[in-house]
């Protein structure tokens, strides 16, 4: 295992911002540390990093490789930072940026002029940066800044490779291209790397594992499409993709949906998390299992149709379906049809969204 | 072919650089010009002996040198100070950061006074400085103390919003890389506040070769070793000596601009990367 936390509690005055988190990293993965902001995730990061401290309880632990690295100076942990605004050099160039942790070192890791420079233009092709080695960082763009950013922290050869949000700041189209060229890279250098990211597409797309973090603690760890169709808990299912919401009993076996939430008689009601592409719009009521409501609104660009309903009580219920299945029934605005849930997921525990 | 022309976004271009022209030529050409005019009434020999007269020389030499060390001695303390007040939070900051801006603020004949009170031989400054034998009123050190003195908020006030705004990432970026704190200070803050710290510096020196009241009073004003060059252009006015107190005034005024120039472009040279 490569990076290992263990009981690590972090708190900002009184706000609990780690509240014992304990992760594991497999060697070579790409994984997503997910969550809403507020959740840690990028403090979480910065420990591991060193660049941030936290409280020194019995059995707290960052472990690099099986061995411990708490009292390491960031400088000695050899890991490389991306920052989310790049935090480049301004007043050096690209091949400067990407040289300074080569130039710094001292004693015997110094190596000659000739090989800093081989190793930086190596990079500078890896980034695809070729030509603009001379530019300085206002001069680049965006997306241009963020891989010199990544090339900088590559040049030290860190064991490994920690990104704060790093598509955070990039416009959509820019950052689709960057995440799937991070993706490659990753699969060719093989470089244990974790990402901080609030954006569960990002995440899903783009890691081996995703880590849900919330309010400090980590909700679920597992390969995105673990996370994604078993989530553990009704916080992970709402942050994985847009859910619904059904309030139903559960009668003799038989699962009798409505939407009010009050108790109409003795049996427990019980909360289902449906996905939107998961039900089922249908123009007749067959077998009484469909909940009325009404088609606000139809979404027809892209690759599947997207229609907005409301329900007798006035809550939103969204559904997702092929375009296939949408020309079968050619439903329009303002239509009265009836839902029909095909999978719903049941929690334990209450939690609201 | 039509003449394309030119819409700026920001309007008033014309009215505000018209008002800036004349609000400079009336201010600091005229008053200027009209010094340069005074001179002519010289013919070029006599310029050129009242300017180079050995007391004058003597003066130009005391002002410059101490004026220039001066600035050099504010632009390293001033940075520090600057520096602390910046980054770190203690007792008192604010109360601290305030007293920076008084030498701006006092009248220069007062700090005179004070300054030559603390480091007369018989002063709290003095009687410490002169049991090691060293003397501070009433020599070249006094002209120093006083210029230093006077100098220091411009060094202060320059460099703050620069040191505001380095960037924290940047600094943990470079210690990621490997960097030890001395290089990230070398490599990464010092090229970035330069261009302040020149300015500042140069603010610095300006002050300094004009300042007048604060530093007659501590100089003792003794021909040929602690007279300024602006004394000697009081004394000649009080002489009546019109002419000459403008020839001189013509020489200090060729001096700062000629180092104002020289400060400026290599500060523009610093600068070409932002």
């Amino acid at each position: 295992m490569s990076v290992e936390v263990r009981n690590i509690t972090k708190r900002f005055d009184n706000f609990l911002a780690l509240d014992n988190i304990n992760l594991t990293v497999p060697n070579g993965d790409l994984v997503a540390l997910l969550g809403p902001s507020g959740s840690g995730k990028t403090t979480l990061l910065r420990i591991i990093a060193g660049l941030e401290s936290f409280e020194s309880v019995d059995g707290a632990d960052i472990l690099f490789k099986g061995a411990s690295v708490v009292g390491n100076r960031v400088a000695d942990r050899r890991v490389g930072f991306v920052f989310q605004h790049y935090a480049l050099f301004r007043h050096h160039t690209v091949y400067g940026n990407i040289a300074f942790g080569l130039k710094v070192r001292r004693g015997r890791d110094r190596i000659s002029r000739k090989a800093i420079r081989e190793r930086v233009m190596n990079l500078i092709h890896l980034v695809q940066l070729d030509g603009l080695e001379s530019r300085y960082p206002d001069q680049l763009s965006g997306g241009q800044r963020q891989r010199v950013a990544l090339a900088r922290a590559l040049a030290i050869e860190p064991r490994f490779l920690l990104l704060d949000e790093p598509f955070g700041a990039l416009d959509a189209r820019v950052r689709q291209n960057l995440r799937r060229w991070l993706r490659r890279m990753h699969d060719e250098i093989k470089l244990t790397s974790i990402f901080v990211t609030h954006d569960q597409e990002e995440a899903l797309e783009l890691a081996d594992r995703v880590v849900v973090m919330n309010k400090g603690r980590v909700e679920q760890e597992g390969t995105p499409s673990e996370v994604f169709h078993s989530p553990k808990n009704a916080f992970v299912m709402d942050f994985l993709g847009n859910v619904n919401l059904f309030h139903g009993r559960i009668e003799s076996g038989r699962v009798s949906f409505d939407r009010s939430e009050v108790v109409a008689d003795g049996n427990k009601q019980t909360r289902f998390f449906v996905r939107p592409h998961e039900i089922e719009l249908l123009p007749e009521n067959i077998d009484n299992t469909g909940l009325p409501a009404k088609i606000s609104r139809i979404q027809l660009a892209g690759a599947i149709a997207k229609i907005e309903l409301v329900d007798s009580s006035n809550k939103e219920i969204f559904v997702e379906m092929s375009h296939d299945k949408y020309s079968m029934y050619k439903f329009q605005n303002g239509d009265s049809v009836f839902v029909v849930p095909k999978n719903s997921i049941v929690f334990p525990e209450d939690y609201s969204i | 072919m039509r003449k394309q022309r030119h819409h700026r976004v920001l309007p008033g271009f014309g009215l505000t650089f018209g008002f800036t022209a004349v609000y400079i030529s009336l201010l600091v050409l005229l008053p200027l010009s009209l010094l340069v005019l005074r001179t002519t009434s010289l013919s070029w020999s006599e310029f050129i002996k009242i300017v180079t007269a050995p007391q004058v020389v003597a003066s130009y030499k005391l002002t410059l040198g101490a004026s220039f060390l001066a600035a050099v001695i504010n632009a390293v303390f001033g940075f520090i100070v600057a520096w602390s007040l910046v980054r770190y939070k203690f007792p008192c900051r604010r109360f601290i950061d305030a007293i920076v801006d008084l030498p701006f603020a006092m009248p220069t004949a007062v700090s005179g006074i004070a300054l030559t009170a603390v480091c007369a031989p018989n002063g709290w400054v003095g009687s410490v400085a002169s049991s090691f034998g060293v003397k501070i009123a009433y020599t070249q050190l006094g002209v120093l103390v006083a210029l230093i003195f006077i100098g220091l908020p411009f060094v202060v006030r320059t460099l703050q919003p620069t040191l505001e705004d380095i960037d924290k990432e940047v600094e943990e970026a470079a210690e990621s890389l490997g960097a030890t704190r001395f290089q990230i200070f070398t490599r990464i803050i010092l090229p970035s506040v330069l261009p302040s710290l020149a300015t500042g510096f140069t603010l610095a020196f300006a002050r300094a070769i004009g300042e007048y009241g604060s530093v007659v009073f501590i100089s003792g004003n003794i021909s040929y070793r602690t007279e300024i060059t602006p004394l000697l252009i009081v004394a000649k006015l009080e002489a009546f000596d019109y002419a000459g107190a403008t020839a001189v005034s013509v020489v200090l005024l060729c001096a700062s601009f000629i180092l104002m120039l020289i400060i400026n472009s290599l500060q523009f040279y610093g600068r070409r990367f932002k």
